[in-house]
């Protein structure tokens, strides 16, 4: 029963308005859920659409980097796993897709905007998988921090986002593990392989650090997000509790690294760590890394290549009757959205 | 690309073992019935998640209100006296 709330986001006058705001106030406020029908305030509804469609982008340039390895993966074992990896790679991007389609973009609308570059991804994969190492490197770092960044994420106040990142979630620790276990075997192999795995870890740390975003006094968001329950935690609170993490992790695998100023904090109880290169972080981010290009010269070159295939399946359903209804009619605009009212 | 339409939305609900419900686990495109099921199964079951897969187009879906507060379940709201708690049965009266 949607009423013209729901349909365009705003309340026909100002104490309506402000009773609906109550309400959603009351619900971030007992730590309930968001659900898509539900009035929320434009600016939350932004947040969430820039933050869960710039994952689900991450999730799909993410499968490049390592893509770049199935076919000279060492072993057959390896290949099926990394195969595995980057099919789940792809579920992650669905889940999060259909996510943000609740809150009012259309799939076409989201391909758009991130082959035209107006939105983002995660800065990471504009770097370069430039060894095999960096295959188990990616799962240990990469995905490690993914999981700090996700696991409090379940708990996020939007419903469908929390429910994408709890299937998410439960996917993530195997790609961190196989990781790990990749960088082991390799660093029981020969000094070769040894100073791979090194060489790996010294390129992917101070990106991985940079995938909590900017320090907490230059991330003016932050505090709203909180305060609307989408985020759980500070950039620099989930940064440290990843190299509280990763430093015993590494003695264990016999790597350094790569942080002169990284020693245990006794009084804090935590590592002290130095701060990632932010001017490189933000190059990076306006586009100039070193892949940023390549990225989505790819994923544009994919989804031309994959037009056939989308026509044929349309045709095919045509043909067997089955596309006759408004749903298929296409859609302009985000409000106008048939398929939000029923989600 | 000349067809630009988009495919349909599809509700996703899966039994994950025998002896239990569907359960609704999520949505996606798909341009008919039988590439829905494909493409669930896919995003879905990669990990033995169910034996068996409904998909609905969402469209065909008919929806109460999710508010909590919606009159729709008001009258279950006052109706105690349907819960077996409401009952004080004395302490020596067995398998009750």
């Amino acid at each position: 029963m949607p009423t013209t709330d729901t349909e365009t986001g705003m309340a026909p006058d100002p104490t309506a308005e402000r009773a609906l705001l109550e309400q959603f106030d009351a619900i971030v406020e007992r730590n309930d859920r968001v659900e898509p029908r539900d009035w929320m305030p434009e600016g939350y509804r932004k947040t969430l659409i820039r933050q869960v469609a710039q994952h689900a982008h991450s999730e799909i340039i993410g499968m490049q980097p390592e893509g770049n390895w199935i076919s000279r993966a060492p072993s057959l074992r390896r290949k099926a796993i990394l195969l595995a990896k980057v099919q789940d790679e792809a579920g992650h991007g669905l889940y999060l897709y259909s996510a943000t389609e609740t809150l009012g973009p259309s799939r076409q609308e989201l391909t758009e905007m991130l082959l035209a570059g107006k939105q983002k991804y995660s800065s990471i994969f504009n770097y370069p998988t430039l060894s095999y190492a960096d295959v188990g490197t990616i799962g240990w770092l990469v995905d490690g921090a993914a999981i700090c960044n996700q696991v409090p994420l379940c708990r996020t106040s939007y419903g469908p986002y929390g429910r994408a990142m709890i299937r998410v979630c439960k996917e993530e620790s195997f790609h961190q593990r196989q990781g790990y276990e990749l960088l082991m075997t390799m660093m029981q192999g020969t000094d070769e392989q040894r100073a791979m795995v090194q060489e790996s870890v010294n390129r992917f740390w101070w990106p991985a650090l940079m995938m909590f975003g900017p320090p907490d006094d230059e991330s003016p968001n932050t505090a709203q997000s909180m305060a609307w329950g989408i985020k759980r935690n500070t950039n620099d609170d989930l940064r440290q509790r990843f190299v509280d993490m990763s430093v015993p992790q590494a003695e264990a695998l016999g790597v350094t690294l790569p942080d002169p100023e990284l020693r245990w904090n006794e009084e804090r109880g935590h590592h002290d760590f130095g701060q990632p290169d932010w001017d490189e972080f933000m190059q990076v981010v306006k586009g100039n890394g070193p892949c940023n290009a390549q990225r989505l010269a790819h994923r544009r070159r994919a989804h031309e290549d994959g037009a056939w295939v989308r026509e044929a399946a349309l045709a095919f359903a045509d043909k067997s009757g089955g596309l006759d209804t408004p749903a298929l009619v296409p859609r302009e605009g985000y409000s106008t959205s048939e398929t939000e009212e029923v989600r | 690309m000349s067809d630009r339409r988009e495919w349909p939305l599809y509700e996703v609900f899966v039994r994950g073992k025998r002896g239990l419900n569907h359960v609704h686990v999520g949505s996606l495109h798909a341009p008919d019935d039988d590439m829905a099921i494909r493409h669930a199964r896919d995003v879905y079951t990669r990990r033995n998640e169910g034996v068996s897969i409904w998909v609905v187009r969402s469209a065909d879906i008919t929806a109460s209100s999710p508010d909590e507060k919606d009159p729709l379940f008001a009258p279950s709201g006052d109706k105690v006296y349907r819960h077996p708690t409401f009952y004080d049965i004395p302490d020596n009266v067995p398998h009750m």
